[in-house]
């Protein structure tokens, strides 16, 4: 057992920072400081700084734009987008979409999408859950019906997370409505500009708009947009949302807050001292620290757990990262929420095509984002599979309850 | 030792409850919010019919000479409607300056206004600098012949867009934070040096910044005793509290509702959600916090008026703190077992959680509380 990292380990780490450094614009990194929303163009533009560099699509295989780094680098690579704060690659395409192409895609459909998923040429949204099926993925109902050349596809996705922005939709569709629920899904790859879709606007509590409903209706799709085998889509479906994330605890990202936290207490005074000196507060930080330490040690050992494996079948520890880092990013938000105090209360909100504001804040020019964060990230215990369901995974899969 | 209401409380109790029910369904309070002022005058005409707005006020002065209870009762009612009408900062607030330190011309003058719907109130106290800190106060009065000369910035002065006069804390001496040099002067928010920049708040009402440049106070428009206000401000205060820990109990016992009838019409995994008994035993755990804040919001009420400002205190920080604690929990689990839709503008349950969150910021969140309470707790006059 040695937790110190290699000096080859610790140079790339050093290289990746530096490059962040150098190469982030400073007004996305700026507003991923601050809380503040980033524009679709923020998102591609640094994505696209990435797939220059060859690092946006870092742990595909080699043959497909990989970087071919050990579980480390990718850990450490991960680390450093948080700390730096860099955005991610979009994550539809880059972690999810893009990789259930490269293992169960045609030649076909790697040459067409993969390249413009890594350089954010297309725009990818994830069409699962839906209103009847949330928890209980498998349930869908959304269909598609062969016709000729094409699938019909009826039905309605919900919570699809910037499909506002979106080119493309990967979805599951039930393809078999008469088998077994888990196996008559298939993993359907659909343009958004097919006639028949439209989208709609949910509007989350804070007042921002990052998901939507997208509804089907008689949408023509060419049975080529298959992918891997019909009624294969559920093991797709599993194998993408069960691959180890690494950065799926968001250790980098808690750290940041963290660092923010103290930054933001030691300027507020409460009383005659700034709050970072109050005890009762320090302890209250310190606790988070601990927890994310014990949350950073336990990454790393499935980090290191990684090197070793040989199978793709994904670690159920990565249900114990998602719990455990929801948590965590939620006690970050709490904190800030102290933090600010009674200028929690003025409702700011950004436009989202703005990058600046034309109106002067209201009390401190950090306040704007504290309260709208803390009420969206309670989306973090319940997105990707709540830690209720998490917690079933675990008791299942480690345990056998 | 009893907790039951009075025949006349219940009827109270009723009436408001039928009101909420025919008048401020999730949809129409949407068309509320959209009035120019962010809330409903029609409404506020009916809560004057009600005898709503005269409630604390003594009869002589046009009110019902209602008491803590039956305030407790009208902020219950409109936590579970989340209310947007400025019940708090006038009644409450404002009007408790009148009740507690007001001179009987100024009673007569402005307390049946209030009761009828025409005049409304918000104190403007809280400043950049000053988090939960009730003396600390920059602003100053200064005194010009008869009148007192106020200057300074006032923060997240709850409708304070809208209010007709202002209850403004200022210094008429001492230092930035001493407990002596505080007094309290009613300001005309239309008054010469006057101005404001109003804004929505995250729970969608409305508050304001004001700026207070020169503004002439007549002798008039002084509360209490100049210099020596800081008690009474405590004391009004302390009665919000009361009223806004009432307000959340309100607001949680709607959230618990809305969630125990969520876990038993959801099906997933072709059952109800609800019968799964690790969201039972959640619900029960928020219910358990439900009844812990009810409770406290019952103690803080029967405590609002004690005379020993000490155990009036104490009394007053432990229900923040619970009702602080009991609404984060609550808010936060409303929301998780609700999945998705709870996240969404379009559902109830994510206005509440916002109310409970922005309750904690008024008048000391459940830390600076339980700070105080463990002050409170080593200081030697306790024994």
């Amino acid at each position: 057992m040695d937790l110190r990292f290699t000096p080859e380990e610790l140079a790339f780490r050093d290289e990746v920072r530096a490059f962040f450094r150098a190469n982030l614009p400073e007004r996305i990194r700026t507003k991923l400081a601050e809380g503040r929303k980033l524009a679709k163009e923020d998102i591609v533009t640094w994505q696209r700084i990435l797939n220059k560099k060859g690092w946006a699509v870092a742990n595909w295989p080699a043959e497909w734009g990989g970087t071919g780094w050990s579980p480390v680098q990718q850990y450490m690579f991960q680390e450093e987008l948080q700390l730096a704060p860099a955005p991610q690659p979009l994550g539809f395409g880059v972690t999810m979409v893009g990789p259930v192409i490269i293992a169960f895609g045609s030649e076909a459909q790697k040459k067409h999408h993969l390249p413009a998923i890594a350089n954010l040429d297309v725009w990818w949204c994830q069409g699962f859950s839906e209103p009847g099926a949330g928890s209980d993925l498998a349930s869908l109902r959304t269909a598609a019906k062969r016709d000729g050349d094409y699938y019909i596809v009826n039905g309605q996705k919900t919570w699809t997370t910037l499909a506002q922005h979106a080119d493309w939709i990967f979805c599951l569709v039930r393809t078999d409505p008469q088998a077994k629920k888990q196996e008559g899904i298939s993993f359907l790859l659909i343009d958004m500009k097919t006639p028949g879709i439209t989208v709609r606007p949910i509007i989350t509590i804070e007042g921002g708009h990052e998901v939507n409903e997208v509804f089907f209706d008689d949408v023509k799709v060419p049975a080529d947009n298959l992918v891997g085998q019909e009624n294969k889509g559920w093991d797709y479906a599993k194998y993408l949302l069960g691959r180890e994330r690494t950065g799926i605890a968001r250790v980098g990202l808690s750290k940041e807050r963290l660092r923010r936290i103290k930054e933001l207490a030691a300027m507020e005074r409460a009383g005659d001292q700034p709050l970072i000196e109050d005890e009762r507060f320090c302890e209250k930080l310190a606790a988070v620290e601990v927890e994310l330490k014990a949350l950073e040690m336990t990454q790393l050992r499935v980090v290191a757990a990684e090197r070793q494996r040989t199978d793709n079948k994904p670690d159920p520890a990565s249900s114990i990262l998602k719990i455990k880092g929801s948590e965590i990013q939620q006690a970050t938000t709490e904190l800030l929420l102290e933090v600010v105090g009674p200028y929690a209360m003025p409702y700011q909100p950004e436009r989202d095509d703005d990058e600046r504001w034309n109106e002067p804040p209201i009390g401190p020019e950090w306040a704007g984002p504290i309260a709208p964060t803390y009420f969206n990230w309670r989306k973090t215990t319940i997105y990707g599979g709540t830690n209720e369901i998490q917690k079933n995974i675990i008791a299942k899969a480690i345990l056998g309850l | 030792m009893d907790f039951d209401l009075s025949e006349e409380q219940r009827l109270l109790k009723e009436s408001l409850d039928r009101l909420i029910s025919d008048r401020y369904a999730f949809e129409q309070r949407k068309t509320y919010g959209q009035n120019p002022e962010g809330w409903s005058r029609e409404l506020w005409s009916q809560y004057a019919e009600l005898g709503l707005l005269g409630l604390p006020f003594p009869e002589r002065y046009g009110g019902s000479g209602g008491g803590p209870v039956e305030t407790m009762i009208a902020m219950e009612a409109f936590g579970r409607a989340l209310a947007l009408e400025p019940y708090l900062a006038t009644v409450v607030l404002g009007g408790g300056f009148l009740r507690h330190g007001g001179s009987a011309e100024q009673c007569v003058d402005l307390v049946p206004k209030i009761a009828d719907g025409s005049l409304t109130l918000a104190f403007a106290h809280t400043e950049r600098h000053s988090r939960y800190d009730l003396a600390d106060i920059e602003t100053s009065a200064v005194r010009d012949g008869s009148a007192w000369v106020l200057d300074g910035e006032k923060g997240v002065v709850l409708h304070g867009d809208t209010a007709d006069k202002l209850i403004v804390t200022a210094r008429v001496g001492g230092g930035r934070r001493d407990r002596d040099g505080v007094g309290v002067f009613v300001v005309d928010a239309k008054a010469d040096g006057v101005s404001h920049r109003g804004y929505p708040t995250q729970d969608s009402l409305r508050a304001a910044e004001i700026s207070l440049a020169g503004v002439r106070v007549g002798p008039e428009g002084l509360i209490g005793e100049p210099g020596a206000a800081l008690p009474l401000v405590e004391s009004v205060v302390d009665e919000a509290i009361a009223a806004l820990c009432a307000e959340a109990v309100g607001a949680m016992a709607a959230m618990h509702e809305l969630t125990v009838d969520y876990l038993k019409t959801r099906r997933q995994f072709g059952r109800e959600i609800g019968s799964f008994q690790i969201l039972q035993h959640r619900a029960v755990d928020m219910l358990i916090a439900l009844e812990q804040a009810r409770s406290m919001a019952m103690f803080a009420t029967m405590m609002a008026a004690e005379e020993t400002a000490a155990e009036r205190r104490n009394a007053l920080s432990a229900a923040k703190v619970q009702v602080g604690r009991s609404g984060k929990f609550i808010g936060q689990q409303a929301v998780q077992l609700h999945g998705g839709i709870g996240m969404t503008m379009e559902y109830k349950v994510g206005h509440y959680f916002k109310r409970v969150t922005m309750i904690d910021t008024m008048f000391g969140d459940a830390d600076h509380h339980l700070r105080a309470l463990a002050r409170l707790g080593a200081s030697p006059a306790r024994a």
